[in-house]
């Protein structure tokens, strides 16, 4: 399948000081794709993604997400794009619907469109019974749901997930990925970093970096295959088996 | 415009939902108003004395009641000899110790000269001169009237003297809550204003919610208006309850000038220090930063404002530091404005000055705010 492609990446590096945190990544993610992105800790991805979310400059190199450049149109990108950190970033002393409400506005949504959307999100996740509590008061599995969610409220084409299901239990990653796969559907391409191996096997395509550069890129199976492996987890072992950096 | 609105939306939501917040709002101005201006009192009571009464006679007796009688003075105690007084001094239980000699009367009655003699204890430096000067005063005046007593006639024709009347402008009576109430609400609607505005942006850094902010498309200009509003109303609110709720009803203090003029500078002036919490607030990423630095700040706009000391006497470096104060002009504007009646034509300059603060700070804040690093 032949979609437009969104991110695009050639030699994208981010140097601090001495010190390469991303050295000359390139690749190309296409609409509608849910892309993993993998790698230890330390390699660079929290790094790689913050650059091409505009929220970190470029040291060199070249991108351009949803068409726009990472120099000079950040704010265009911004538009075009939800982030989901790996800090739960909701204020927690505003309701679920005061939050749905805070970032669609800023999002330039109108008030009505916002009221209507976000009564058809908190049925649709279960909380409407909860829609009037302060986020602080919600468990942390719904939070991370609501935090999507709240993430792709403005229709964005391309949204950015670092590491959106950290300290879950199994049930509710299993339900946090199904949110991704319907947000997928709808034509919203995933860019999502994990830790976990199994959630790399619901991904279309993976990277995966060690100390700063990509090594490997393709679909879980053509990896598995690649690397005589019979699951991700001894890809992942064989990858970054090498790895320098890192705890 | 839309995006400001919901920004505004957010930030008085979380305001009101802040019990903490609220209650500090309410009660600082409150509480600081009522007691502040009594204890920041210039003038200078409750001074200790011992007397080395070694006379024993009606005119040492008398002398010692004058000075008890004045209301300054608080008899720490009488002491049989002078190294027994000082022994108290040096245990801080005296700032005075006041030796009248033996033959205090018997030199006064035979019209010799009567010699006393003050000691003062210099570690409470102003307490110990101006309670030296309030003796000598005294002293004076005691004198004078027993030699009125003891010459009832002048023998030649009364001496030339000079005799001074004084009238105090402005504030008739010498009121230090007059001249104290509205230097005090400039610097709690300083302290409230910039450190409430920079620990709010932040925490925001702490909690994570900043990042997604900066991932928005949300300008940077509407991001800093939706936080510097909020704190210019709430600041606008502790100053209103300070003015017309304990000034006026506590202190009796009634501005001479317009209340309309006040308020112009005062927004201006809110705008301006809310700038400081601002930049403050760009430099630090934690709330424990940024209490160090706006604690910096503020000590040398307080102690460097005029309030306490006399900008006039300052040695010349400093006053450049207090020119570019903008608590001193403020404090400059309510003295005038509040005690005086001064009309804008006056504080035109101030004005202008305080418009310049404004925009300078809140340019800084803005440069200085990034959304990418």
């Amino acid at each position: 399948m032949e979609t437009a492609t969104v991110i695009s990446t050639e030699k994208l590096t981010k140097r601090f000081g001495n010190f390469t945190a991303v050295n000359e990544i390139t690749f190309d993610v296409h609409q509608g794709e849910i892309f993993g992105f993998l790698g230890a800790n330390g390699a660079g991805k929290t790094t790689a993604m913050r650059m091409l979310c505009g929220l970190s400059n470029p040291t060199s190199g070249k991108a351009t997400i949803a068409g726009f450049d990472v120099f000079r149109q950040t704010e265009k990108i911004k538009k075009n794009i939800g982030y989901m950190s790996q800090k739960f970033s909701l204020y927690e002393d505003l309701t679920i619907l005061e939050n749905i409400r805070f970032y669609g506005g800023i999002y330039g949504m109108d008030r009505k469109t916002i009221k209507t959307k976000s009564i058809e999100l908190v049925e649709q996740l279960g909380l409407k019974e909860e829609a009037s509590t302060l986020v602080r008061s919600l468990p942390l599995g719904w939070k991370q749901k609501l935090a999507f969610s709240v993430a792709i409220f403005h229709e964005p084409k391309i949204v950015f997930l670092d590491e959106p299901t950290g300290g879950v239990d199994p049930v509710t990653r299993r339900q946090f990925w199904d949110l991704i796969y319907s947000a997928a559907e709808r034509g919203i391409t995933v860019f999502v970093t994990t830790h976990y191996m199994d959630e790399a096997e619901y991904c279309n395509r993976i990277s995966m970096m060690v100390d700063g550069y990509i090594k490997a890129l393709d679909s879980p199976a053509n990896l598995k295959r690649q690397f005589g492996a019979a699951n991700m987890d001894e890809v992942f072992y064989q990858l970054a088996r090498g790895a320098k950096r890192g705890e | 415009m839309k995006t400001l609105l919901f920004l505004l939306q957010k930030e008085f939501t979380q305001i009101f939902r802040d019990t903490v917040i609220l209650r500090m709002i309410m009660a600082v101005p409150v509480v600081q108003l009522l007691i502040l201006p009594l204890a920041a009192d210039y003038e200078i009571k409750n001074i200790n004395i011992t007397v080395v009464d070694h006379d024993h006679s009606v005119f040492s007796r008398d002398l010692t009641s004058r000075i008890m009688a004045s209301g300054y003075f608080k008899l720490a105690g009488f002491s049989a000899s002078f190294n027994e007084g000082f022994a108290q001094m040096e245990t801080d239980k005296t700032d005075l110790v006041l030796e009248i000699p033996q033959s205090f009367e018997k030199d006064l009655v035979n019209g010799e000269k009567g010699k006393l003699f003050i000691a003062v204890n210099a570690i409470n430096g102003t307490k110990a001169n101006i309670g030296a000067v309030y003796l000598n005063r005294i002293i004076a005046q005691y004198n004078q009237n027993i030699r009125a007593e003891m010459a009832p006639v002048p023998k030649v024709a009364a001496l030339p003297t000079i005799e001074i009347t004084n009238l105090n402008w402005f504030n008739k009576y010498l009121n230090y809550a007059h001249f104290m109430v509205p230097g005090i609400l400039v610097l709690l609607v300083t302290m409230v204003g910039a450190l409430m505005c920079a620990l709010n942006i932040v925490k925001e850094k702490e909690v994570g919610t900043i990042e997604q902010i900066n991932v928005t498309p949300i300008r940077k200009h509407h991001f800093i208006l939706g936080k510097l509003i909020p704190f210019w109303v709430i600041g606008m609110f502790v100053f209103s309850v300070g003015l017309f709720l304990i000034a006026r009803l506590v202190y009796g203090i009634v501005p001479q000038g317009s209340i309309l003029l006040l308020y112009g500078f005062l927004s201006i002036y809110l705008v301006a220090i809310l700038g400081v919490g601002l930049i403050i607030s760009t430099y630090s990423n934690t709330q424990q930063q940024a209490m160090s630095l706006a604690f910096f700040f503020l000590m040398v706009f307080i102690l460097m404002s005029g309030l306490f000391t006399s900008i006039d006497s300052m040695p010349e470096w400093a006053k450049w530091i207090a020119r570019f104060n903008p608590v001193t002009w403020f404090i400059d504007v309510m003295r005038m404005i509040v005690l005086k009646g001064s009309g804008f034509q006056h504080i035109r300059l101030h004005f202008i000055v305080m418009t310049g603060f404004a925009i300078f700070f809140n340019a800084w804040a803005i440069i200085n705010y990034k959304k990418t690093t």
